[in-house]
């Protein structure tokens, strides 16, 4: 009789030690709302990210395809990887003398680490951080990028 | 006639035998080799192989400037990657004799915090999961998310964030950012019970843990153990407490000691160390003074010629930077004294005559990050 009572007790006993073990789990299972995973490719058109997100450093144009880089070269000194090139060129002024413009500005991301110091350096604000993070690609190449759109200008009001 | 060979047989419960754990082993967190001498399944001696994914940080730091080197610490300990660019900043800090605005120290204090905490809940989530319950990883990620999104919308990024600079910040904070820190506060408030109820006060857990890699104080501070790991074993190490940088001295917490210094005891103290964290927040969040973010730097930082040292309480224990500066834009020599670094020494004393599938526990309970011991 007592074997056949414990028989039964172990039972209860070991039903109630499950529930406390699966007490959280259990909640859970119960209260769905309370997921919060996120179907990422099928969100990517709802997806906003945070103003300040760095996904990638880009130098912003106006509409009339203007920039506000002079071609100084102090991101390229600050950068501490050398993912900042930046290939020089001079044109002749009206009055006579030579200026320097960017003939390229070349960024390489795959080098990039994100430390901000480009940005922060710039006197003149012509960098900034983009939104994009989707960064795969087939061909490492595709990574280094000309942040100057083709035909752009610097824009007038910026004293060196 | 066939010859019967009598070959000698041996008894492999006796022999000690040796197995690597690791490089590639999901209990170790990432690439560190463990040779484990074993003999049947108990563990005779432990020899740890690092170097498997050395970047030579420190020789880095010597061709970078010193505001570059801050991102290169953020690759050290991943997981607090505030507290490590924090003790490159103050060592700047201190070597220029520049006096950064209460605000900067107020910000600092509370983001080293909330990193704090991250760290200990993905701790939380990966020792849940090296014993065995998947659940953990995912409570403790999902919730680690809410601090990560506070980052996010304050920095820009998630885990590397290079937001201190020499002098202050990047930039300011967000204007969401005190109402993100609180909500959160709120929220994990609730939810670390849950982290009691599922891991802690589950009898599985505590069974394999308790009594298992006990620690003495004197072997702690012999072999150099700190951080929660220490501290477990009753040895104050908290530089929070004994050198007081930040805004330490103005909030009031206490520094946890445990007695054992088992396992089970390293898993309270890092619990516990999430709630002073709390505590710590909820004191300074509400009184950042307003004023400038950064201190006025000259644009080329060049220390003077002599020796500095700085050291910070990261997740993991005290994080010390040594410098030796020549008087130019870049250090001369820069050597860290990374916390992880002599916990793994220890790891060798404490898990021997164990059995293997404790020195998972074991290590866990250590939380090393790898690319910390290699650096």
């Amino acid at each position: 009789m007592n074997s056949f009572f414990k028989y039964f007790t172990d039972i209860f006993r070991a039903v109630k030690s499950l529930l406390t073990g699966m007490k959280v789990t259990g909640r859970y299972f119960f209260s769905p709302w309370e997921i919060v995973t996120q179907q990422y490719p099928e969100n990517r058109n709802k997806l906003k990210m945070y103003d300040r997100f760095k996904g990638e450093v880009i130098m912003p144009h106006n509409e009339q395809n203007f920039h506000r880089c002079t071609g100084c070269g102090i991101c390229e000194t600050n950068c501490p990887n050398g993912s900042i090139e930046i290939i020089q060129d001079r044109i002749d002024m009206p009055d006579g003398k030579k200026k320097r413009i960017i003939s390229k500005h070349i960024y390489h991301l795959s080098m990039c680490t994100f430390c901000g110091l480009c940005i922060k350096s710039c006197p003149s604000n012509a960098l900034a951080w983009g939104q994009k993070f989707e960064h795969a690609v087939y061909d490492r190449s595709k990574l280094s990028k000309i942040l100057n759109q083709p035909g752009s200008s610097i824009i007038k009001d910026i004293v060196e | 006639m066939k010859e019967v060979i009598n070959l000698p047989v041996k008894n492999i419960e006796e022999e000690e035998y040796h197995i690597n754990m690791g490089p590639q082993h999901p209990s170790t967190h990432g690439v560190l080799r463990l040779v484990v001498s074993l003999q049947g399944e108990i563990v005779k001696s432990l020899k740890p192989h690092c170097g498997y994914i050395h970047r030579g940080i420190e020789k880095m730091c010597e061709k970078d400037t010193y505001p570059q080197i801050i991102h290169l610490t953020d690759r050290m300990d991943y997981l607090s990657a505030h507290i490590n660019n924090h003790a490159v900043c103050l060592l700047v800090e201190k070597a220029l004799e520049v006096e950064v605005p209460e605000r900067v120290k107020y910000i600092r204090t509370i983001i080293d915090e909330l990193n704090r905490i991250a760290s200990h809940q993905l701790w939380w989530c990966s020792f849940g999961m090296d014993m065995g319950g998947l659940t953990c990883f995912f409570y403790g990620l999902r919730d680690r998310e809410k601090i990560l999104d506070i980052f996010e919308e304050s920095f820009g990024s998630r885990l590397l964030h290079s937001y201190y600079t020499p002098g202050g910040l990047m930039m300011d904070i967000h204007p969401n950012f005190q109402k993100g820190v609180k909500d959160f506060i709120k929220y994990f408030r609730k939810k670390i019970k849950d982290y009691d109820d599922i891991l802690t006060g589950n009898i599985i857990m505590q069974e394999r843990t308790k009594g298992i890699g006990v620690l003495t104080k004197e072997d702690a501070i012999s072999y150099g153990v700190i951080g929660p790991s220490g501290r477990a074993s009753g040895f104050s190490c908290d530089v929070r407490k004994h050198h007081p940088y930040g805004v330490y001295d103005k909030a009031d917490f206490r520094e946890i000691l445990g007695n054992d210094g088992d396992t089970f005891t390293r898993y309270l103290m890092r619990m516990h160390e999430m709630r002073e964290s709390m505590k710590i927040i909820e004191q300074l969040i509400d009184n950042i003074p307003a004023g400038d973010y950064t201190a006025k730097m000259k644009a080329v930082i060049k220390l003077p010629a002599g020796e500095y040292y700085q050291r910070v309480e990261a997740a993991r224990g005290e994080l010390g930077v040594y410098v030796v500066s020549d008087g130019n834009k870049t250090p001369y020599r820069m050597k860290f004294r990374s916390p992880n670094f002599s916990n793994l020494s220890a790891l060798d004393h404490i898990s021997r005559g164990v059995k293997i599938a404790d020195l998972v526990a074991i290590g866990g309970s250590l939380d090393y990050v790898i690319p910390d011991i290699d650096r």
